[in-house]
């Protein structure tokens, strides 16, 4: 019997990305890119990150005419991103044949309270997370890889080693604790008690997490890696800097290469200007994209 | 007895879980980054991935000579997924990367993108009667065949796992599903090489 869609095979596409770098590409020509740069996926969107901060307004799923011909385009991969809460756009997409679907706080939310219903679809879902009791609860809804939320569209990496430290830290709290103390350690992550249980058992998340979300050298790649990250994820990084070739291929090496620190230089010369970053302090407290999630 | 040390390619891709089943099978798993660190180990497994990074990373760092020389001089290969691509003699489509060691012609992508991925029980007579659950993501498939080599395994008519002498390929990852039996034929593969 032909079984489609098990979390074994919805996983599985994950754990085949490891070690990868999937970069945001807004059109074919830029999947192209991406794709010869040594991406292990894409993710389809109507702007990177930094483009939508600037615009404001509501970000929503891309036009599937561009997802389209981004799939045309490139033979690895491609991901594209729904708004939190908003199940037709998924629909939408797992109608395209999209390989993975980000339901994503990077677009405007669509619902306050609650996210997709993942275990609905045949296609995976990857959810970002700012903190461990936020991975569990996307895991308890049918996700089959996080990522670490960071601060999209900033070039800042502050807060995505923030979110990679923190989901480190409470993982190993958890592997200390006795049986009896994880009710209550469920109860203050506000996380499904059985994963609370499974992490604490095995002393890791049961789906791979890659880092997003601020990544913008490769050195920082190398940094998300040294950390924990299982890869990375470049939205803005690339395509808003000076040589998009060039450094997509740099930080595809740097997260290979992300404990070798004489790879580490080499690629990291003459690769051109990076985007332009900001401060996250300097960023109003409703304009934090990480909060949106719930 | 030293225990046999079995190398992982670790360019890209499901290493961990290799290295692991490895482990099990009671040999010692090598995560192999630099073409230097070839010459410790006994045999090579290529793990999943995307082909076509593993492929360029493979081309940029010098693997690719490095894996061919000592293949030549009696290394085992065993290659899952992205790996059977890459030791492919052609690849439909084309994949300007492959390492071309094996007689086979194969097809990226064959059984579809991921909503068409799936799990199925394979017969595979060589490792035993019970049924093997073959985990298949994007997976490829073997269209062709050269005259020495054994087809292992077919899934719906198409070739999913194949030897020829020391080269193992399958198209799905017994590293995802807990069942060493795979790994296990392939050290025993390694030990009478």
């Amino acid at each position: 019997m032909v079984k489609r869609g098990t979390i074994k095979v919805k996983a599985g596409l994950a754990e085949m990305l490891k070690g990868g770098v999937i970069m945001d590409v807004t059109n074919a020509e830029q999947a192209k890119i991406a794709d010869e740069a040594g991406a292990v996926a894409v993710m389809a969107l109507e702007r990177v990150p930094a483009d939508i901060r600037a615009a404001g307004g509501v970000a929503r799923m891309a036009d599937p005419l561009i997802i389209e011909e981004i799939m045309k385009a490139v033979s690895i991969p491609v991901m594209a991103k729904v708004r939190i809460g908003h199940f037709v756009e998924a629909q939408i997409l797992e109608s395209l044949g999209v390989d993975y679907i980000d339901e994503s706080e990077v677009l405007t939310p669509a619902d306050e309270a609650n996210h997709v219903d993942k275990f609905d679809f045949t296609v995976p879902f990857v959810c970002g997370a700012t903190n461990l009791g936020e991975a569990l609860r996307r895991i308890g809804e049918g996700a089959a890889m996080i990522r670490t939320k960071g601060e999209a569209g900033t070039g800042n990496v502050v807060e995505a080693v923030r979110h990679m430290r923190t989901i480190t830290g409470e993982v190993g709290w958890l592997k200390s604790l006795k049986k009896e103390e994880l009710m209550s350690a469920a109860k203050k992550l506000q996380a499904p008690y059985e994963l609370v249980c499974e992490v604490a058992r095995t002393g890791k998340l049961s789906v791979v997490n890659f880092s997003a979300g601020g990544i913008a050298t490769p050195a920082d790649a190398a940094l998300m890696m040294q950390l924990g990250a299982d890869g990375v994820f470049v939205g803005s990084g690339i395509f808003k800097s000076k040589n998009p070739e060039a450094r997509a291929k740099a930080i595809v090496e740097a997260t290979t290469h992300f404990n070798d620190p004489e790879v580490l230089a080499e690629v990291s010369k003459g690769i051109g200007e990076a985007m332009a970053g900001l401060e996250i302090s300097e960023i109003e407290k409703e304009k934090l994209i990480q909060h949106r999630g719930w | 007895m030293n225990k046999l040390n079995i190398g992982v390619l670790s360019l890209q891709g499901a290493v961990r879980e290799h290295i692991q089943m490895i482990e099990n099978s009671g040999a010692h798993g090598v995560s192999i980054k630099k073409p230097h660190e070839l010459s410790k180990i006994d045999a090579l497994i290529i793990p999943g991935g995307e082909s076509t990074v593993i492929g360029k990373l493979m081309a940029k760092y010098g693997f690719d000579d490095a894996i061919k020389e000592l293949y030549k001089d009696g290394m085992p290969i065993y290659g899952t997924c992205a790996g059977l691509i890459l030791l492919a003699q052609k690849v439909v489509g084309g994949n300007k990367y492959t390492l071309g060691l094996m007689n086979i012609e194969v097809r990226r992508n064959a059984f579809g993108r991921q909503k068409e991925s799936f799990e199925a029980d394979l017969e595979i007579p060589g490792i035993g009667k019970n049924p093997f659950t073959g985990i298949f993501i994007r997976a490829p498939w073997i269209e062709l065949i050269g005259k020495d080599v054994h087809v292992m395994a077919k899934f719906k008519g198409k070739i999913v796992m194949a030897q020829e002498g020391r080269l193992l390929v399958t198209a799905f990852h017994p590293e995802l599903t807990g069942d060493k039996r795979i790994h296990d034929y392939f050290i025993e593969m390694v030990k009478k090489s």
